[in-house]
């Protein structure tokens, strides 16, 4: 059923500290709407449960990339298509980049956010893991103040996160200099374009003198929010890639993952093709 | 309701609407043009694509107050003249259109994509196009007809 469209307010300030004094003061909650690629939807099929809307399409202050010597600073507001064009993330924080050429098509990257894609928190969408690889950090903004905290302790549970009512995600935090890092994304659905993923992993990893020095592993569609495998990364640091690790870090997995069966895969296959991704990640090590 | 400002094939309009309108029932409904079709209504058939500050957009999931002040461009106003825009030309000739109701849409990605890729590859082809669904041709034509609007020089 269509929603009627006349109940919906949308208001667009100009300013990103006129939108956070909206928010603060606002007695009824104000949603913020980005992209709108999730949010439209919902208003289209009549499930648009929030009538009071705050735009942040566009706005400076949120659509930027500020790039330091250790650190890419992407603005929350920043679209796929943006990040697809960054010289700085191609090159050296390439595993964001491929992520965002497979958010859905075209028109969905020229208007989807890398903020709506991490605050609308499906444990299906296709940039967290690679910020997960990348140990990202977020910062969140309010009148209150700014805090940063590590991107992992962002997802508290399906769709839950630790914005209060009144923040917002203002930009992501990606260090740069992985040097002698090799780099591994991969999604599986029913085509890579316009399709959400059955399952999808993104990790780096570097080796010393053969052994597993450091390693990092993030996954969609294996628990209810994105996950960080830490158990997984546990049984293999320090180790050299054998059959006998393959086995031990596939196990490791098996035991940290909560896969569920939808529409779109069963939990068996998931949990067997995330195994197996992080195998062939493990072979070019 | 609120006031609109923008400015739709080089016209600039002024209208009232409410804000969460789509930009795809104001330009069906307010003006008329109906050239942008529905199909899906969730960004998933690229029927309602339009160019909105020169980036192609699903114009059901644009909220009609985040196009105020851009710049639009629907199908009609592709070819500027009572001439078919080449890219126009170029799907009719090589049998890319049958019912038409993607065509609008596929000729605005086309347009899209070979602004940004002159030669595109026919996978740069094919990803150009992936969010735009056919379900007369088997995409075949349309791509053939994109590589014709290639060699043509239409980037402009
Ligand atoms: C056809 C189609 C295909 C898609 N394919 C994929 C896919 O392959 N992979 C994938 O991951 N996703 C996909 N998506 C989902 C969607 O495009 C992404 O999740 C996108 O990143 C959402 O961003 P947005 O700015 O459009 O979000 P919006 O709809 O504007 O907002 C989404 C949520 O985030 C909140 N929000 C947005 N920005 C902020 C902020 N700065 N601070 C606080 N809250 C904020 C909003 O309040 C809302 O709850 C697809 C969507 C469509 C329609
Ligand atoms: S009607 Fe807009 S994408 Fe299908
Ligand atoms: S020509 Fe009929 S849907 Fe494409």
């Amino acid at each position: 059923m269509r929603s009627n469209i006349t109940q919906y307010e949308l208001v667009a300030p100009k300013s990103l500290d006129a939108i956070l004094q909206i928010l603060a003061d606002s007695p009824d909650r104000y949603t913020p709407i980005a992209g709108g690629t999730e949010l439209m939807v919902a208003l289209g099929a009549g499930r648009l449960q929030q009538k009071k809307l705050i735009s942040l399409w566009n706005l400076g202050e949120l659509r930027f990339f500020e790039v330091t010597p250790d650190a890419v600073h992407i603005g929350a507001g920043a679209t796929f298509t943006d990040i697809r064009n960054h010289p700085v993330i191609t090159s050296e924080l390439s595993l964001l980049s491929q992520a965002a050429s497979w958010t859905g098509s075209i028109a969905n990257q020229n208007r989807g956010t890398l903020g709506g894609n991490i605050v609308n928190g499906s444990p299906a969408a296709d940039s967290p893991p690679a910020l997960l690889a990348y140990d990202a950090t977020v910062t969140l903004v309010s009148t209150r103040g700014s805090r940063t905290i590590p991107y992992r302790s962002f997802h508290l549970s399906y769709k839950k996160t630790v914005l209060a009512p009144d923040e917002l995600l203002h930009s992501i935090t990606l260090p740069r200099n992985l040097i002698g890092y090799k780099t591994y994304i991969r999604k599986v659905g029913t085509r890579n374009a316009q399709a959400i993923s059955k399952v999808a992993i993104a990790a780096i990893a570097r080796t010393k003198h053969g052994a597993i020095e450091s390693i990092r592993i993030g996954a969609a569609s294996l628990r209810e929010t994105p996950a960080r495998l830490i158990a997984t990364e546990q049984s293999l640091l320090n180790q050299t890639v054998t059959p006998a690790t393959i086995a031990a870090a596939r196990s490791a997995l098996l035991s940290e993952t909560l896969p569920i069966d939808d529409i779109r895969s069963t939990a068996k296959y998931r949990a067997a093709v995330a195994a197996n991704l992080l195998e062939e990640f493990l072979h070019t090590l | 309701m609120t006031q609109i400002h923008f400015t739709v094939n080089g016209e600039s309009k002024a209208l009232e609407a409410p804000p969460m309108k789509r930009l795809l029932d104001v330009l069906r409904e307010d003006l008329h043009l109906t050239g942008a079709k529905e199909g899906c209504g969730e960004g998933e058939c690229g029927s309602c694509s339009v160019l909105m500050n020169g980036d192609l957009v699903n114009s059901c999931l644009v909220p009609i107050l985040q196009a105020e002040g851009a710049q639009i461009t629907t199908i009609e106003g592709v070819a500027i003249t009572e001439q078919l825009h080449p890219i126009q030309q170029c799907f009719l000739e090589n049998g890319g259109a049958q019912c038409g109701i993607c065509t609008p849409g596929m000729i605005l990605a086309t347009h899209h994509l070979l602004k940004k890729y002159k030669d595109p590859s026919l996978l740069q082809i094919q990803e150009g196009l992936s969010g735009n669904l056919c379900r007369c041709t088997g995409y075949i034509r349309i791509f053939n007809a994109v590589q014709a609007a290639a060699l043509a020089g239409v980037a402009e």
